[in-house]
């Protein structure tokens, strides 16, 4: 088994894992930073909307964009990017398996960062495991990174900020959404993309759910046409228990479900690592305890962007610099004073990332995982006296 | 179906191809691109069929994540076509169940 070592791993090179190899870096640690993905940038090079946020935040310049001139800041910087490579692995002393390409190696960092982002939920109903049903990030992808419709007629399911944006990007590719659905009382999202949709026809129903999704049943053959799929979504109505009213289907014609029923972090190398966990609904299920380094409760192993609760880009960013600078400084690359400056600098815009009517659930959830973390340390503290 | 106009990703062109096989049936791919865009845009969208009730599906997060577009590939099955490059020639057949 060939040896693998760098003084910083980063795992994932999305916005999260971008940030933190540049700030681990230019502090002058040797950085190894590494993806799955034959391409670098995560989820980014499929954001085509402008960002929100204030003129720190990049507002107002597309998220492939901010994609473009991060990779660039990375490359000039001297990580070093290993891509087509997984890290599928790791031991409570944050040794990790690598397949670089197809070769098994042993890979070793005095300080590893994991950001390796979300996954997209599911939920089922009759006929959700038909071939067209499919997540909202999906499509985003399937559109904006391959040029592929993956479908004339879409039905979209939630109507947060996910399935608004991706609705508008079907209808700028050429598709048709027959309709949004959302079965809480009202839209979840921005008002503004929810606006822009329905300027351009498109139907949402609040209150109601998708409760079955049928057609073609052949299946396609054994390697026939490869037809069979959804063709017809029904409709219902929920009450204020959200049960659904008998009587209230109806049936709209579409050859594709969109999903766009939130995220949850991928955190399974974060468990295997043993670190510990708070269950926070509000970030998308079990996240990992780290304090205001993104440390976690493994020493020497930082967190950052989507697995350590679902949040944004921008908000991914952030972090991820936070993690490479305390990784830097922990290394003995920052002085104290240095290191301090630029964490300051980073948790004010983080601060200012997290306020609003979005921010506000986020910046209590974001609390919460931060009192779990001085709990658990101040309970090992007490532990340790005795 | 291929979007070849884009209002802010702009317009295709210059698009190098390859032929893959879905079974005997001849696509057309974009060169580097993963199988189950090649698919999808041949409007072939079964992948495969369920372990235990033999029911068709296609893909679902498109980015490696869920294991629900896998298909045998040059012989190989299990394999993420939504991560996986065409290449000319490449034979991918529909996969019933595990393998
Ligand atoms: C499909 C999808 C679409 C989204 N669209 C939007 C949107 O339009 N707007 C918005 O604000 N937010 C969107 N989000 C939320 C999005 O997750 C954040 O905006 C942001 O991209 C999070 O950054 P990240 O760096 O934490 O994760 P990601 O951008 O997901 O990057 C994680 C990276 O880690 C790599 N990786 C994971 N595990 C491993 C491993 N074991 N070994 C090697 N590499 C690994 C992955 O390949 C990936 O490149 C989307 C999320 C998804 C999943
Ligand atoms: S569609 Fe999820 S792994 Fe390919």
């Amino acid at each position: 088994m060939r040896n693998v070592a760098a003084e910083v791993a980063v795992i994932g090179a999305g916005p999260a894992g971008l940030c933190a190899a540049y700030q681990a870096r230019s502090a002058g640690a040797d950085v190894l930073l590494i993806d799955e993905n034959k391409l670098p940038g995560g989820q980014l090079f499929k954001q085509i909307h402008k960002f929100f946020g204030s003129g720190e935040h990049q507002a107002g310049v597309r998220g492939f964009d901010i994609a473009k001139a991060l990779l660039t800041r990375v490359a000039e910087s001297g990580v070093r990017v290993k891509l087509d490579s997984l890290v599928y692995g790791i031991q409570p002393d944050k040794s990790m398996g690598l397949l670089d390409a197809e070769e098994n190696c042993l890979l070793r960092a005095e300080k590893v960062v994991i950001a390796a982002g979300a996954k997209e939920n599911y939920t089922p109903f009759a006929g959700s495991t038909l071939p067209g049903v499919i997540g909202a990030g999906a499509a985003q992808t399937m559109i904006h990174i391959n040029r592929v419709l993956p479908g004339k007629r879409v039905v979209m399911v939630g109507a947060g900020n996910v399935g608004l944006i991706v609705s508008y990007q079907l209808l700028q590719a050429g598709a048709e959404v027959a309709a949004v659905v959302e079965a809480a009382p009202r839209i979840g999202g921005y008002g503004v993309h929810a606006a822009k949709i329905r300027r351009a026809g498109v139907p949402i129903y609040v209150g109601h759910t998708i409760s079955r999704a049928y057609g073609g049943t052949d299946g396609g053959g054994d390697c026939g046409a490869g037809a069979g799929g959804v063709e017809h979504v029904e409709i219902v109505r929920l009450d204020e228990n959200w049960r659904p009213v008998a009587g209230s289907e109806f049936t709209l014609d579409a050859d594709t479900v969109c999903l766009a029923v939130g995220l949850s972090p991928m955190t399974e190398l974060i468990w295997m690592a043993g670190c510990r966990f708070e269950y926070i609904p509000a970030f998308g299920g079990h996240v990992p305890l780290h304090d205001h380094n993104m440390e976690t409760t493994v020493g020497g192993l930082y967190v950052a962007g989507d697995v350590t609760g679902v949040e944004e880009a921008s908000t991914a960013m952030e972090e991820g610099g936070l993690a490479g600078v305390a990784a830097a400084e922990a290394l003995g690359y920052l002085s104290a004073s240095a290191a301090a400056r630029k964490k300051a600098e980073i948790a004010a815009r983080l601060n200012s990332l997290r306020e609003g009517p979005f921010g506000d659930a986020r910046r209590a959830a974001k609390e919460k995982q931060l009192a779990a973390m001085a709990r658990f340390c101040s309970c090992e503290a007490e532990r340790g006296a005795v | 179906m291929r979007i070849l106009r884009h209002p802010i990703l702009g317009e295709l062109t210059g698009l190098k191809t390859v032929t893959i096989y879905y079974g005997d049936q001849p696509i057309s791919a974009v060169e580097g691109e993963p199988i189950a865009a090649a698919l999808l845009n041949a409007g072939i969208r079964v992948f495969r069929k369920t372990a235990k009730r033999h029911e068709p599906r296609g893909i679902f997060c498109a980015i490696g994540r869920c294991t629900d577009c896998m298909m045998i590939v040059d012989g190989v099955p299990n394999t993420r076509t939504c991560v996986t490059s065409v290449r000319d020639g490449m034979r991918v057949r529909l996969q019933d169940g595990r393998q």
